[in-house]
């Protein structure tokens, strides 16, 4: 399986880097440990590289730090208010890293973090326990109201909340499976057109002529995973925010 | 000619052209700083510029999540009740209703009775559609 060069499943497999057990569990050091540590150390070494000047006329890294800054600020302002504005670190921190893992991931070679359901489900549920945590710190009992719209009928009320708590348990859902789907599939189809090439070309002439088209695929692909790869760390991101207003303010 | 005019503007209109840039900018921070405040008060929904194409992106998966937490929680009851099928009949309907809940929390009509001036700012665009 391995030797096949155009396997398109073979870029997620999970290899142990340094094997350690503890307690029978199993805590080895893989390789999307390894991408998961290049994912924080290229975020924070970019920002502390880029905002070192501290200029008031921002260079062109500063800049761009300073725009993912406004971004992230402005989307958080936007879904939670101001009141929202003390989780900005936390969600930050989430937009930076999946934006990073998502973009190493386009690098040939690259191991995706991203690509695997279990890394983008303890992220979402790191956001589902911030968001039940807090909004029970903060409000009490009384959070739990969020399950409660306002103005419907006692007769239906059951349904409703019951619906309301399905609702509430399919974030976690929604927002792993979505992100974990689109870089997953987003590989699979990179992959499989630049198989096409390999094996077309490897026909002769005909086929050389004929691996013209899926390469201009790849070409395009290539561009739209770019634009995945940002769009998706954006939604998760923004989804992260109306969540996390949902925490602070319980009542809308 | 030409520096003619220009020495013409700079007495004349310079005045004016300063005035006016100084209204224009001070009616657009205004509009900013209402803006600000309208946001820090937590109006939960924005409209921001990539807004529509990341709602685009989520709809789908958001009502298949629905279905699939509805269905998990009636197989999980039917395992542990032993009342197959109608834990799984009943949350598959109820995870679908979820489903739509999510799905128009995003672009339907709030179901929440809204205050009148709230409901007058923010609705309003969406009424005649």
């Amino acid at each position: 399986m391995a030797t096949n060069p155009t396997d398109p499943i073979h870029q997620f497999a999970i290899s142990r880097l340094v094997p350690i057990e503890i307690g029978g569990l199993d805590f080895s050091f893989t390789n999307s440990t390894l991408f998961m540590v290049l994912t924080v150390g290229v975020a924070a070494a970019f920002l502390y590289y880029s905002t070192r000047g501290r200029g008031l006329v921002p260079s062109k890294l500063q800049s761009i730090t300073e725009l993912t800054y406004e971004f992230t600020a402005n989307m958080l302002r936007d879904s939670a208010g101001t009141a929202g504005m003390k989780f900005f670190p936390f969600v930050f921190s989430i937009f930076t890293f999946v934006l990073v893992a998502n973009l190493l991931g386009m690098i040939p070679f690259f191991f995706t973090v991203t690509s695997h359901i279990i890394v983008t489900f303890a992220l979402a549920m790191t956001v589902i326990s911030v968001v039940v945590g807090y909004g029970i710190a903060k409000h009490g009992l009384s959070w739990f109201k969020v399950f409660i719209p306002s103005g419907v009928p006692g007769a239906i009320l059951p349904f409703v909340v019951l619906i309301e708590v399905i609702s509430f348990l399919s974030r976690p859902v929604s927002l792993s499976v979505r992100l974990f789907a689109n870089m997953l599939a987003g590989h699979i189809t990179l992959k499989v057109f630049a198989g096409f090439v390999v094996t077309l070309s490897s026909l002769g002439a005909v086929g050389v002529i004929g691996a013209i088209l899926p390469l201009l695929m790849t070409v395009a692909i290539t561009a739209l995973e770019f634009l995945v790869a940002f769009l998706q760390a954006y939604v998760f991101a923004v989804l992260t925010c109306m969540y996390l207003n949902d925490a602070v303010h319980p009542h809308h | 000619m030409a520096e003619h005019r220009e020495d013409r503007s700079d007495s004349s209109q310079s005045e004016d052209e300063w005035a006016a840039r100084r209204a224009a900018l001070s009616t657009k921070l205004a509009e900013h700083s209402a803006e600000r405040a309208k946001l820090a008060e937590g109006a939960p929904r924005g409209r921001g510029g990539m807004q529509g194409m990341a709602e685009g992106l989520k709809l789908a998966s958001e009502f298949a999540a629905g279905i699939i937490v509805g269905g998990g929680i009636g197989f999980g009851i039917d395992r542990l009740a032993g009342s197959a099928p109608f834990g799984l009949i009943v949350f598959l309907m109820l995870g679908f209703a979820a489903g739509i809940r999510n799905v128009l929390r995003t672009v339907g009509p709030s179901t929440t009775p809204k205050t009148p001036s709230e409901s007058a700012g923010a609705e309003e665009p969406r009424r005649p559609s």
